[in-house]
Formats: structure tokens, C-alpha cells, sequence
């Protein structure tokens, strides 16, 4: 337990120092930007409680606002994030694996579980942000273009972390 | 009331969802509605002071293109300084405003963290309220114009940079015949071009042809350079017309800035809120 809380806070400050000093300064125009960040999000303990976990989550995402000096943007995505992790748990993964305080990580999950997860999730947070930091259905296509772009970047962007810290443990989920 | 309390405990997680999500839109709209100073934003002292330890190092990268920028910006002021001493005083009378040759004060400030691929770019300076900035000071750099202080801290700044759909500036078409409009981002993808707004129909432009600030406001002198016509044109057949410009300013190696200060702003804008007052 106490490992777990070191590990998630330096998982924490790397990502966050990663995201505002390298990411922030990355992007094809303004179209895509590549927030993989939300990979503290993903991998915080699965059997965290709900109200845990969307605090930390408002947090994370109040923080990353702090450094691009967007109030409120970022927490409303990673808080929507946070909601749509809960839902992904409970309908993949069966009861004992949803009480134990295991990172939800490449190597534990497999490739199928991972992957599905990433992506959907990437999708969902990318677009509550985009929506929200627009905050208008005008200029439709531009923002889904944006929200489409940036999740492939996000993606591609958390695999390359996922290969690079790969440690294959136990199996959660087949 | 048991079966309430058990409605909640089984769908809680969507109800915490609720209560967390508005209370970051309510952060939004708020941060929208009012450019307050809030404690979530760069110019507070750990964000600010990151991104200074980070941009220390960055600078050395880009040490030979600011000499670059300074070498090319002493040859302009030598020139416009020869310009001045070769002027015949026995010839004709010189009758300068004193009051125009001292008007507006520059700080030096330096770029400690930029951004360009958002929707709504910011520029955090190091330079805050020790140094003589406040809110709505105009930000300019050896070739353009960058944007508007929005929120002051003690040592730090924040700056609303050209790029910020909300900004919009007066800028005038050249010095001769003087027709003005307002600058705008417009097209939110690119950090190359912006629009001028609001021309009026007969004004002609054609390619290639400069933009100067009007200084109608008090944020920036007249006649800084801001950009080239590209697209005389964009929007024609209504009365007034949308050009499109390529900037003079590189946002993307913005490093070294100056802080305008006008030194008879107060006295402008307490003449003119009196117009306000009379409606």
C-alpha cells in the first residue's frame, strides 16, 4: 500500500513536469495537442473509492490548468475521465479484481485490456476538454478534427511510455 | 428515505461526477466572465518560478538568434539615429511636443513560458507589479506587437497574447491615408496570420502593403510594424471588409519582449470615461 502511494506520487510529478515542460511546447498547429498525462489517471490503484479518485482527478486536472492558464478546462475533463474509468471497470473487470489495489498497467492487464481502456478513455477526456474549452457547437468539424487528432497523438504518445516502463506480472483480466 | 439513501450509494458514482463537473464548468465560466487575479493561473509564485527554472535553460538554445534579433534592431536604431543628426537645424525650425518624445516608457521583460497551439494562447513574463507592470500594459517586441497584460503578481506576469480570440487591437492600413481597423487572430489554427477587421469598403490594399498600430488606445505608440497584407480581400461585397495578414511577429521564438508603458493613459482614459458618463 504505502509502495503503491510512492510510486502513483512520482508517477504524478514526472507526468506533470513532462506534460507542461516537453508536451505543452508540442503540436501541429493547434489541431493536435498531446495531453498523456491522463496516464496518472488510468493507472491510479483500481480499487481506489469513487469519491478518491474523482478528488484526485479534480486535482490533477486543476494542477495541469494552473500551467496553461485554463481555469476549470482541464478538471471538468479529467473529472469526466475519472467517471467514464469507473464505468469501464465495473463492466470489464469481474469483483475480486475490482477490490484490489493493483495499477491497472500493461503488464498486468495484457495488451487487449490495456489498449481498449487507453483508447476509449483518451477519447472520452479529449473530447469533454475540447467541448468545454470551446464551450460552443459552433465550428463543429474543427473541434472533432482537433479531438480526433490529438487522441491519436495522446495514444501513440501513452504506448511509447507504456513500452518503454513494460513489467509483465500477474494477469487481471484475460 | 432509506430507499433515497440507497438510490444515492447505488448510483453514486454518477452523482459524485455531477457535483465535481460543475463545479470545474462553474470555474470556467467564472474565469470567462471575469479576468480576476485567481490563484490557478502562472503568474502565482510555483508555476511561475517553474517555468523560469525551465526557460533558463531553454535560453541558452536560442542565444545566437537573439543576438541575431539585438544586432539587427541596433542597425535600425542607428539608422533612424542617423536620420535625426543629419537634420539641418539652420534650415527650417524643428518644433518636436515634448511631451510625444517622453511619453512612453519600456521595460524589459523576458518570456518565461508561451504557448501557441491552444485555442486561447498566454505568454507568462518575468517581470509583475515590483517592477511598474499592472493590468493592461501593451507587450511588444524589437518587430510587432505580442498582446496585453492581463494578471500581475509581485514578480511574474501574465500576458493575453495576439493568439486569444478575445483580443482585438486597432491598427491602421499606413501612415498616408490612414484608414483603421481592428486586428484579430481569426482563424484559431495558425500562429502565422491574423485578420484585420472592420476596413471600410473604398479603402484599396493591395499585397505586400504594411500594417501599423493606429494609437488610438493606450496600449501601443502609433507606428509599430505588425504585419503584411497577404489577402487584400477575404470577405468582399458587404460594407466593410476582412484582409488577412502574415505577422512580423515569430510567436513561436518570442524571447525578449518590451512592456509599453504610457505614461499619459490615465489621464486618456479618465477624459474619455467621461464621455460614457454623459449617455
Amino acid at each position: 500500500m504505502n509502495n503503491n502511494l510512492i510510486s502513483n506520487i512520482i508517477r504524478f510529478l514526472i507526468l506533470i513536469f513532462i506534460q507542461v515542460g516537453l508536451f505543452k511546447n508540442m503540436g501541429y498547429y493547434s489541431l493536435a495537442t498531446p495531453f498523456p498525462y491522463i496516464l496518472f489517471i488510468l493507472l491510479l490503484p483500481i480499487g481506489l473509492s469513487n469519491f478518491m479518485l474523482f478528488v484526485i482527478a479534480l486535482l490533477t486536472g486543476l494542477t495541469v490548468d494552473a500551467f496553461y492558464d485554463s481555469v476549470g478546462v482541464h478538471a471538468a475533463a479529467c473529472v469526466a475521465l475519472a467517471w467514464f474509468r469507473i464505468f469501464f471497470h465495473r463492466i470489464t473487470l469481474d469483483i475480486d479484481a475490482q477490490e484490489s489495489l493493483n495499477t491497472p498497467s500493461w503488464g498486468n492487464m495484457g495488451f487487449k485490456w490495456f489498449g481498449t481502456y487507453v483508447v476509449l478513455s483518451t477519447l472520452a477526456h479529449h473530447i469533454v476538454l475540447f467541448f468545454v474549452e470551446v464551450f460552443s457547437f459552433k465550428n463543429f468539424l474543427n473541434t472533432l478534427s482537433s479531438i480526433v487528432l490529438s487522441s491519436v497523438f495522446t495514444i501513440v504518445l501513452i504506448f511509447i511510455i507504456g513500452i518503454v516502463t513494460y513489467r509483465r506480472k500477474s494477469r487481471l483480466a484475460s | 428515505m432509506k430507499n433515497l439513501w440507497l438510490f444515492l450509494v447505488r448510483y453514486n458514482a454518477f452523482f459524485l461526477f455531477i457535483l465535481f463537473f460543475v463545479f470545474s464548468i462553474v470555474l470556467v465560466v467564472r474565469n470567462n466572465n471575469y479576468q480576476r487575479a485567481s490563484f490557478f493561473n502562472s503568474s502565482n509564485a510555483v508555476v511561475g518560478s517553474y517555468f523560469k527554472k525551465i526557460n533558463s535553460w531553454k535560453a541558452y538554445l536560442a542565444l545566437a538568434d537573439d543576438n541575431q534579433k539585438l544586432l539587427e534592431e541596433n542597425a535600425l536604431l542607428r539608422k533612424q539615429l542617423q536620420g535625426f543628426l543629419a537634420i539641418d537645424t539652420n534650415s527650417q525650425i524643428q518644433l518636436i511636443d515634448s511631451i510625444e518624445i517622453d511619453r512612453y516608457d519600456f521595460t524589459v521583460a523576458t518570456v518565461i513560458n508561451n504557448s501557441i497551439h491552444q485555442k486561447s494562447n498566454y505568454i507568462t513574463l518575468d517581470k509583475g507589479s515590483s517592477h511598474g507592470v499592472h493590468a493592461n500594459m501593451g507587450v511588444i517586441t524589437s518587430n510587432g506587437i505580442v498582446g496585453i497584460v492581463e494578471n500581475v503578481s509581485k514578480n511574474f506576469s501574465t500576458v493575453r497574447s495576439l493568439l486569444h480570440p478575445d483580443i482585438r487591437i486597432s491598427v491602421s492600413l499606413d501612415s498616408v491615408s490612414d484608414a483603421f481597423g481592428s486586428l484579430v487572430w481569426g482563424n484559431n489554427i495558425d500562429s502565422r496570420y491574423a485578420m484585420v477587421r472592420d476596413i471600410p469598403n473604398h479603402v484599396k490594399a493591395y499585397v505586400g502593403q504594411p500594417i501599423f498600430t493606429s494609437g488610438y488606445s493606450t496600449l501601443f505608440p502609433k507606428g509599430i510594424k505588425v504585419g503584411h497584407v497577404i489577402e487584400p480581400e477575404v470577405i468582399s461585397g458587404e460594407s466593410f471588409k476582412e484582409i488577412r495578414i502574415l505577422l512580423t511577429t515569430d510567436f513561436s521564438k518570442l524571447h525578449h519582449v518590451y512592456i509599453v508603458k504610457d505614461k499619459l493613459a490615465e489621464e486618456k482614459v479618465s477624459l474619455e470615461a467621461l464621455n460614457k458618463d454623459n449617455e
